[in-house]
């Protein structure tokens, strides 16, 4: 047989059930991705005799004496295909992992195809964007501005990897070769609730390949949390890399490391565990009643709130006096709002590699958006030597909060110091679902009052989290639920009863928002509910109880004392929904014959950096070429970051983008950061970055000012001048060298003090009243991100956030069975947005400046998530008549409820 | 994905050199559904591709669909002017909730073999009053309606060892108007619901499928276009609730309230805008 591949023969022979994903993989054609194995994503598009298909469905020996194309063979002789050239040239890509299965769609696409994108592009799901950017690319936009010396801030550049995602070859977390790797695979828990007796792993061992088993006998029994915090006690120890109970259905029973995967998986199966079932409780209002069962009977040390009742925390707050509040109000609404289990979907399945290098030092290589956090507490669990350990990622395909855990960097560095071999493992898409995190599912029980000239007198909540059975960011999601959503209300009332609560679910943890979605939900229907009562516009009610610049912000969240309110885009944002929504677009849709239809807004205010300190180094550096070296520790999983990094660097050293070498999110370059989360990207370690530019900046014009004399040094892009005089940065930097002077500076930013940043929201929606489908006729966000860097990726942020909450809002919902078992962990039965899902969106910019953020910028990475249920919700309210207090807005269960009220 | 306990893939050339069928083997058609689970339960694959056999003819009898026919080559497949309810197939092969992609690879066979109530190949097939033939283990063939082939989610006719060859589609069920209606819970998602109304213009006859609503084909056949009362009737008596299929791609009682609403839509389309 005979395999060609771009042109080029293999001898290599699939083995008989393996797929032609996996082969081409083999043989090192590493642009064709994984996305879900099971044909529903597209990530793994290749051109099997010039037709598109999805490689993993494809049996590989079908491939035989056929001519596959993957990414990698599009461009020819050196020139990118038209199709790469123009994703590169509208910039249609965030994270960039479906990219490659895009483009090799989009460039199989005949014309009618094209003029049909919602159709065309069904078969290939971008967690990231959105779709725009990429309908942008198939129709030939251009979204790129050029870069100027000393102005690149402000300006839509491109992300320094875009010719690498374009042509296939960007590295993500399994796109290397290394010798010798073993593959891991984990048994897992078919109970929801269980004690394991003992396992036999005698079978196991007996497969050909099986070079070893790790049960709980074999785990450090240290307790820790899979949550990364900066600091540890932000969540409870109640975790074991592999424990002697199982709380879940999907929990690791044990690990297998074998030479294949085949081998791996077949020695799960002949592992034999003996099971004592415990009672499993599911509900959280359930759980915390007397008599559930308990699901972690730890002491004091593991800092869980109120372990019999299993409470992981809770809140109780008081502010003024509801009851009087509500005695004052002329309309008073009460509802209960209930959101569901969602789960992030990034592309990019959980996936990490271990090794020892010759030197020692032990190399995980991960897809995280947290390395230097993993990196301590990979430390604290092995006893090791943090000098000796190295937690890096290259570019990480999709994160979105689910990243922001050690949930698989444990076990196969376990793996790794046990058989002093490489060990790889790579999460199925099903044990995403089943075996990673979701989003807190939360009852909130909302109750607020108003007067009748729209002035808000009470608001109160009761909050049940439901964390699952670990609990990884319970207590903080919990309390940031309880925080922004109504501390950006003016109200002389409040009042907050929360608990997060363990049941014996996956795990919930930190998802987009972060506890602001869930009760963002609640408030901002109660709001537009008491705008109804009182027969004011929703807009105008919010605009007179907004808190204003310099007042307090009153919320359970006590640690606020460090936020700074200091701009008006709030008022802004407002005044963009409103003219945009008056105004018709030809983006916008019309209604069909007989839907009925109605708009909503909602908004959301967000601190621009978690509470208790986020921290960040940067470091930048004088090359002998003259470029920069650039050197961070955030990492990048689309959210664009990096660009805005070099953006931020060169704006401070007066030069371009171009000229920064970046190299970032390595623990082995040294310095700490706290991770790639609470949307601190720009404004933490951008931050960071800017301090170390402008210490650079300085030091270049100190350094040419005592070596060469004279003054008045300015920092050209090349150069430095002063009146007469022009110095290149090559021979500055050789002058340096040579007075052994190293011209390096490093920035460093806590992440104190914080600003606020907005959205709002408007849709205008079409209802079948005869179906309960829903349409989207027009979709408006108004964001105040401060000094807006690269409006191109932060306009990307917000679409894909926007686009994402939609999923959920709409569509999304890991169901669970009444044994704790999951019904839908497939891409196909848990529908993400696909392009025809989506509206074009219009976004629009507040005009402020941050008095914190970098070049006056705010965080723009969560918060456009938060609005989107409500407002779509308020819609659905407008064009029916009945309050929706459960999403997803499911077809079926609108039609169901328009026809039980 | 890998199916790693497959340890032996069989590539007969012909009906003689097919294997005797034994535990934990599987027929191999697309693969689009085999190899989108794990199968740990099948250690050998039996590749009908290898059997060639023509994958669509057209002529005065019908349309016959070899097994293995991909979704691609039906929907491009040239069928005689006067078969009116030909676009029928191209919506169908839209109702995929697969992409274009998809169709290169999966087979009209295989979707039949699948038993999904939302398979739009068996949705198209019954409509059309599609015959199986059945090649069965001892030698032998057997023909069997699709609308019988289904027996209901995941439930069919093949006895094991059985294989699906080919469906007959008679000329006649072409050369009847249709109205096509499908919905679900997302724009391009799996159909909830997926309708096919007919219309003979010879002498009048009406029939109505009902597919991916209930868990297999449901036809009702009237002498004529009924009145909206009439049809809402016949399917309110002739579908219990049971019927009504439930998985996350729809709940059961959304599914019995928007058939009759996609019923009388194909009803007025085929009325011609003069509803009775």
């Amino acid at each position: 047989m005979s395999y060609r591949v771009n042109g080029r023969s293999h001898s290599a022979e699939p083995w008989p059930g393996q797929c032609l994903r996996t082969f081409l993989r083999q043989l090192g054609w590493l642009g064709v991705k994984k996305g879900c194995d099971a044909g529903d994503c597209g990530a793994c598009t290749v051109l099997l005799d010039g037709e598109p298909v999805h490689s993993c469905l494809i049996p590989a020996f079908r491939a035989d004496e056929r001519e596959v194309t993957t990414i990698e063979g599009l461009a020819k002789n050196g020139a990118l295909h038209p199709m790469q050239q123009a994703f590169l040239d509208a910039q249609g890509f965030q994270c960039g992992f479906c990219t490659a299965g895009m483009i090799v769609t989009a460039s199989s696409l005949n014309q009618a195809q094209r003029q049909d994108l919602p159709r065309s592009l069904k078969g290939n799901i971008c967690r990231c964007t959105g779709y725009r950017a990429i309908e942008d690319a198939i129709r030939g936009v251009n979204n790129v501005e050029d870069d100027a010396p000393g102005q690149a801030c402000g300006r839509s550049l491109p992300a320094p990897a875009g010719p690498a995602v374009v042509t296939g070859t960007e590295r993500y977390t399994l796109d290397v070769a290394i010798d010798g790797l073993l593959h891991l695979k984990i048994l897992r828990s078919p109970h929801a609730h269980a004690r394991i007796r003992a396992i036999d792993r005698t079978a196991a061992m007996a497969v050909p390949g099986v070079e070893a088993v790790f049960t709980f006998e074999d785990a450090p029994r240290r307790l820790f949390s899979s949550a990364r915090h900066e600091i540890t006690n932000d969540d409870p120890d109640d975790t074991c890399v592999l424990d002697d109970v199982v709380r879940f259905v999907g929990q690791r029973v044990a690990a297998v490391v074998a030479d294949s995967e085949a081998a791996a998986e077949e020695g799960c199966r002949r592992l034999k565990v003996d099971y004592e079932l415990l009672p499993a409780v599911f509900d959280a209002e359930e759980a915390m009643c007397s008599g559930a069962p308990v699901l972690h009977d730890k002491g004091p040390e593991s800092r869980i709130g109120d372990p019999k009742r299993n409470l992981v925390a809770n809140v109780e707050w008081n502010h003024g006096d509801v009851e009087q509040g509500f005695a004052e109000a002329d309309v008073v609404h009460e509802g209960v709002y209930s959101t569901q289990r969602v789960q992030h979907v990034p592309l990019e399945t959980h996936c990490a590699i271990a090794w020892r290098d010759a030197d020692g030092m032990l190399n995980v290589r991960s897809s995280t958006q947290v390395p230097f956090l993993t990196r301590r507490d990979l430390c604290n669990l092995f006893d090791l030597d943090p000098a000796k350990v190295r937690v890096f990622c290259e570019r990480v395909g999709g994160g979105f909060g689910g990243k922001q855990e050690m949930l698989t960097e444990d076990i196969v560095v376990l793996a790794a110091l046990r058989t002093g071999c490489p060990i790889k493992l790579e999460l199925t898409r099903e044990e995403q679902f089943i075996a990673t995190t979701t989003r807190h599912p939360m009852r909130v029980a909302v109750k607020a009052g108003a007067r009748r000239d729209g002035t808000l007198t009470a608001l109160q909540m009761r909050i049940v989290s439901n964390t699952g059975a670990y609990g990884n960011h319970g207590a903080a999601v919990l309390y940031h639920a309880c925080g922004e959503s109504i501390g950006v209300y003016r109200c002389p009332n409040k009042k907050i009863d929360g608990y997060a609560v363990y049941t014996n679910n996956v795990p919930a943890g930190a998802f987009r928002g972060y506890g602001s979605p869930q009760s963002g939900f609640a408030v901002e229907s109660a709001i537009d509910e008491l705008a109804r009562g009182i027969g004011m516009d929703p807009i105008e009610f919010r605009r007179r109880n907004v808190i204003r610049a310099g007042e307090a912000m009153v919320s359970a969240d006590s640690l606020d004392d460090d936020v700074d309110y200091s701009s008006n885009g709030l008022d802004q944002c407002f005044d963009l929904v409103q003219a945009a929504m008056r105004q018709e677009r030809e983006t916008d849709r019309a209604s069909p014959h007989g839907w009925l239809t109605g708009e909503g807004v909602a908004l959301t205010m967000i601190h621009t950096v978690p509470p208790k300190g986020h921290i960040a180094d940067a470091n930048v550096a004088l090359r002998d070429d003259g470029s920069y070296d650039l050197t961070f520790g955030t990492a990048e999983f689309g959210n664009g970051t990096t660009t805005v990094h070099g953006q931020i660097a060169a704006t401070a050293l007066g030069t371009t983008a171009d000229r920064m070498k970046i190299r970032q999110s390595d623990t082995r370059n040294g310095g700490h950061d706290t991770g790639a989360y609470g949307s601190t990207g720009t404004v933490v370690a951008g931050r960071a970055t800017q301090l170390a530019a402008e210490a650079l900046h300085d030091a270049i014009l100190g350094f040419a000012a005592e070596h060469f004399g004279g003054s008045g040094w300015r920092l050209e892009a090349d150069a430095v001048s002063s009146p007469g005089r022009r110095i290149a940065l090559t021979e500055l930097s050789a002058a340096a060298r040579a007075a052994g002077r190293e011209l390096s500076a490093g920035g460093t930013f806590g992440g104190t003090p914080r600003s606020v940043a907005f959205n709002v929201q408007g849709f205008r929606i079409a209802v079948n009243p005869q179906t309960g489908e829903i349409r989207i006729l027009k979709a408006v966000h108004a964001a105040d991100a401060g000094r807006v860097i690269n409006p191109m990726q932060c306009r990307g942020q917000i679409e894909g956030g926007v686009a994402q909450s939609l999923g959920a809002t709409l569509y999304e919902e890991l169901l669970i069975d009444d044994t704790g078992r999951a019904i839908n962990p497939t891409l196909r039965d848990y529908h993400v947005p696909a392009f025809a899902d989506l509206p074009r969106q219009e976004v629009y910019f507040a005009d402020t400046s941050d008095a914190v953020g970098p070049y006056g910028a705010k965080s723009m990475s969560e918060s456009p998530y938060n609005p989107v249920a409500a407002a779509l919700g308020n819609a659905l309210r407008d064009a029916t008549g009945v309050r929706f207090d459960t999403v997803p807005f499911r077809a079926d269960r609108v039609l169901l409820k328009l026809a039980a009220d | 994905m890998d199916l790693n306990t497959i340890t032996d893939v069989v590539r007969p050339r012909g009906r003689d050199a097919l294997p005797r069928w034994q535990d934990g083997d599987a027929w191999l058609a697309g693969g689009t559904w085999l190899f989108s689970e794990p199968q740990p339960h099948l250690n050998r694959l039996i590749d009908l591709a290898s059997l060639r056999w023509p994958a669509i003819e057209a002529d005065e009898r019908g349309l016959r669909i070899a097994a293995t026919c991909t979704i691609a080559t039906l929907e491009a497949a040239t069928v005689p002017v006067e078969w009116i309810a030909a676009p029928l197939i191209g919506q169908c092969c839209r109702a995929f909730v697969a992409s274009f992609k998809i169709w290169n690879t999966a087979t009209v066979g295989g979707n039949l073999c699948m038993s999904l109530p939302a398979g739009p190949m068996i949705s198209l097939a019954s409509a059309l009053d599609g015959v199986c033939t059945v090649w069965s283990s001892d030698g032998g063939e057997r023909q069997i309606p699709v609308a019988d082939f289904v027996l209901g989610a995941k439930k069919n006719a093949l006895a094991p060892g059985e294989i699906l060859h080919h469906i007959d589609l008679p000329a006649q069920a072409f050369m009847r108007r249709s109205a096509f209606r499908q919905i679900s819970l997302t724009p391009f998602g799996r159909s909830a619901a997926l309708l096919i109304g007919s219309l003979s213009p010879r002498d009048g006859a009406f029939a109505l499928t009902i597919t991916a609503a209930t868990s297999r084909p449901i036809k009702l056949v009237f002498a004529s276009l009924p009145d909206g009362r009439t049809l809402q009737d016949r399917i309110a008596s002739e579908i219990p609730d049971e019927l009504y299929y439930d998985d996350v791609h729809g709940a059961p009682e959304w599914r019995k309230r928007v058939t009759p609403v996609l019923a009388e839509e194909i009803r007025q389309e085929l009325s011609g805008g003069a509803a009775p």
